[in-house]
């Protein structure tokens, strides 16, 4: 399977000779030079690289909130600068690495704020719809009255996002979802996504520097140096690559430990199921044509 | 009406009358104010008992507030026959689980609004006793910098002292000269009435060396540097800043709190005088264009129309007001809880407490030095 014979409706995030930099004339910096990168729906794509690589700014760029040096983003058939507008909420969703929760709001008036600013439905209904997603990410409904800054660590990553998932956006990005928490709430956050990812059928485009994490979600890894995308492909594949990078990463003594300790028929190695109207392979692995 | 609009048809099918719902049921599509009063409207006529058929496999895309919607019209149980995808089945079954009561907040009860107004006064007690153990850990602190000077944080003070002080100059000088204009434009009037014209110069003299000059300086000061000493500290306190001072072994009273006391002490009085000389500028501007008294006799009818002690006092008064313009902004800064939304209501309730102590203090000299200099 290949590029060409994917429908194009099921591609939902395109980035096409992204040229990325900072500063001007002698003193810029080129982060990404002719990045190419193809998001499919039901996908759960992480990116990684060292740091300094730009995946957070790629994720920035995804979102609107930052406009390419060259090149186009297309998310969801439109140019990703256009998402800002009203309605965004219901085409991308994001989690933000410390929760960006409002802090003047309780929990539940976070999670409807979205719904509330179309300022159309009642506040019961509003109410209800967000008390579901609540529950949803797990947490019961006696939180629904506290305040963020009353809340764990774990407890902010959930409510975060119930609030990316309030208006059911197909695109959900994640910026390292797993930061800051103990390895049993890491776990237990791993779940969860995975659960949702399965029973909503999103496409989900994440940034972590957690092994554990990217084996545990991933379909696809993006694999971000040289200002490209060097290789991309199901994760126990991108581990076989020869770039130093790669070996650094995933063959050193941490990367070992978390491959090691994967079991057979983790979800690394089996894609999770995708949405029924658009089931696809696991996705190949690209090598990245210069 | 477009193909996505959400709508209820009725149809009448092989097995009877079926409802088929059709369009995109989503957030974002109802969301328009159009869209949601045709689909209210439709909903209403829809007739909601437990017995009609219903058809949702037409339907584009159901979301949660599609689903909710259909659920809570359902009257929260499950029509007699319903057609969905696997989808949409689970996308509702979770719906059904989910969907409960909102939890109350409970209203307070009449000994719970008492025992706030208890509570009311305890903080201010405990603000009270925080305040007057500041006020004895700076004077401990100030006896520790004279017995070893050497080991006092002056490069601190020395910062603090352009910040507040010197930074503050043109926004004070320029207030303090239209102040000066004002004054004179307006008692310029009063005073030809009478044909007393020279006292423009006692009237401006008295007001702005012993009262206007210090108090506008404090209270631009308390405004200006009362905030931001609150936000500096504060910001430290959420960062985890003050922890890690407190975890060397580094005083936040001899570290923070005196070199900001300090600063404001010397600063605030140089700043009144400041503040002073343009507001007298701008008056013996005025003076000179509305009453034609010229500056040269404005100058020589100074010194006899304001006696030297009203400047010692004013002086003396703005040393007070800088050390507890200080103190109340680290007051404030300390008591900051780690949250965002904590230091935004301790920098208002600094500079709100600031001005308030400055006027307050201010009367209590005016009553204790009333047959002084007049």
């Amino acid at each position: 399977m290949d590029n060409t014979r994917i429908p194009p409706s099921d591609t939902i995030v395109e980035v096409r000779q992204l040229w990325t930099a900072f500063g001007s004339g002698a003193k810029q910096v080129v982060i990404h030079k002719d990045l190419d990168l193809t998001i499919r729906r039901g996908e759960v794509l992480t990116l990684v690289g060292g740091s300094g690589t730009g995946k957070t700014v790629l994720l920035r760029q995804i979102l609107g909130l930052e406009s390419p040096f060259r090149g186009q983003v297309t998310v969801l058939g439109e140019p990703a600068a256009q998402l800002s507008r009203q309605g965004a909420a219901s085409r991308v969703g994001m989690l933000f690495q410390h929760g960006a929760l409002f802090s003047a709001f309780t929990v539940l008036e976070n999670i409807a704020f979205p719904l509330r600013e179309l300022k159309v439905f009642p506040p019961d209904l509003i109410n209800e719809v967000a008390l579901v997603k609540l529950q949803m990410v797990g947490l019961g409904p006696e939180h629904a009255h506290k305040m963020p800054s009353d809340l764990s660590g774990g407890m902010i990553k959930r409510v975060a996002l119930a609030r990316a998932l309030s208006m059911d956006p197909p695109l959900l990005l994640l910026d390292e979802p797993t930061a800051g928490l103990d390895p049993n709430g890491s776990d237990e956050f791993c779940a969860l996504l995975r659960s949702l990812h399965e029973e909503l059928g999103l496409t989900v485009v994440m940034v972590t520097h957690d092994l554990d994490t990217l084996f545990a979600l991933s379909t696809r890894v993006a694999v971000l140096a040289e200002k490209q995308v060097i290789v991309s492909g199901p994760p126990h594949e991108v581990t076989q690559f020869k770039h130093p990078f790669i070996e650094h990463f995933f063959l050193g003594e941490r990367g070992r430990r978390a491959t090691t300790a994967l079991p057979a028929d983790a979800p690394a190695a089996v894609p999770a199921p995708l949405p029924p109207p658009s089931p696809t392979a696991p996705p190949p692995v690209v090598r990245k044509d210069p | 009406m477009t193909v996505s609009t959400p709508r209820i048809d009725h149809e009448n099918t092989a097995q009877g009358p079926c409802l088929v719902a059709r369009g995109r049921w989503s957030a974002a599509q109802l969301g328009a104010p159009a869209v949601w009063r045709a689909f209210t409207r439709q909903l209403q006529a829809t007739p909601a008992q437990a017995g009609m058929a219903w058809d949702l496999r037409q339907i584009d895309y159901l979301d949660h507030m599609g689903a909710q919607l259909l659920w809570n019209h359902w009257g929260r149980q499950w029509p007699a026959q319903l057609d969905t995808t696997d989808d949409q089945r689970s996308m509702l079954e979770r719906v059904a689980r989910f969907t409960i009561a909102p939890p109350q907040v409970k209203p307070l009860a009449a000994w719970q609004r008492f025992e706030g107004l208890g509570k009311g006064v305890l903080g201010m007690l405990d603000q009270l006793r925080a305040m007057v153990s500041l006020v004895g850990q700076l004077l401990l602190d100030l006896l520790r910098m004279l017995r070893s000077p050497r080991e006092a944080p002056w490069r601190d003070v020395s910062g603090h002292l352009y910040q507040m002080g010197a930074a503050a100059l043109p926004i004070t000088a320029l207030v303090g000269f239209l102040i000066g204009v004002v004054l004179a434009y307006l008692t310029s009037l009063q005073l030809r009435q009478f044909g007393a014209e020279s006292f423009i110069v006692n009237i401006l003299g008295i007001a702005l060396v012993r009262e206007l000059g210090p108090m506008l300086a404090a209270i631009l000061v308390a405004g200006r540097s009362g905030s931001a000493i609150t936000a500096q500290i504060g910001v430290m306190r959420v960062t985890e800043e003050l922890d890690a001072m407190r975890v060397m072994g580094i005083s936040h009273g001899f570290r923070l709190v005196m070199p900001r006391a300090i600063a404001l002490a010397i600063a605030m009085p140089l700043i009144t005088v400041w503040t002073t000389l343009a507001g007298l500028a701008g008056g013996m501007l005025a003076a000179d264009l509305a009453l034609d008294i010229t500056p040269s006799f404005f100058m020589q009818a100074m010194p006899g129309a304001v006696k030297v002690a009203n400047l010692t006092l004013a002086v003396s008064k703005s040393v007070v007001f800088g050390v507890l313009i200080a103190l109340v902004g680290c007051h404030y800064g300390l008591r900051v809880e780690p949250n965002t939304q904590s230091l935004g209501r301790g920098t208002t309730a600094s500079v709100v407490a600031a001005i308030t102590v400055v006027i307050l203090v201010d009367a209590v000299f005016a009553i204790v030095f009333r047959s002084v200099g007049v």
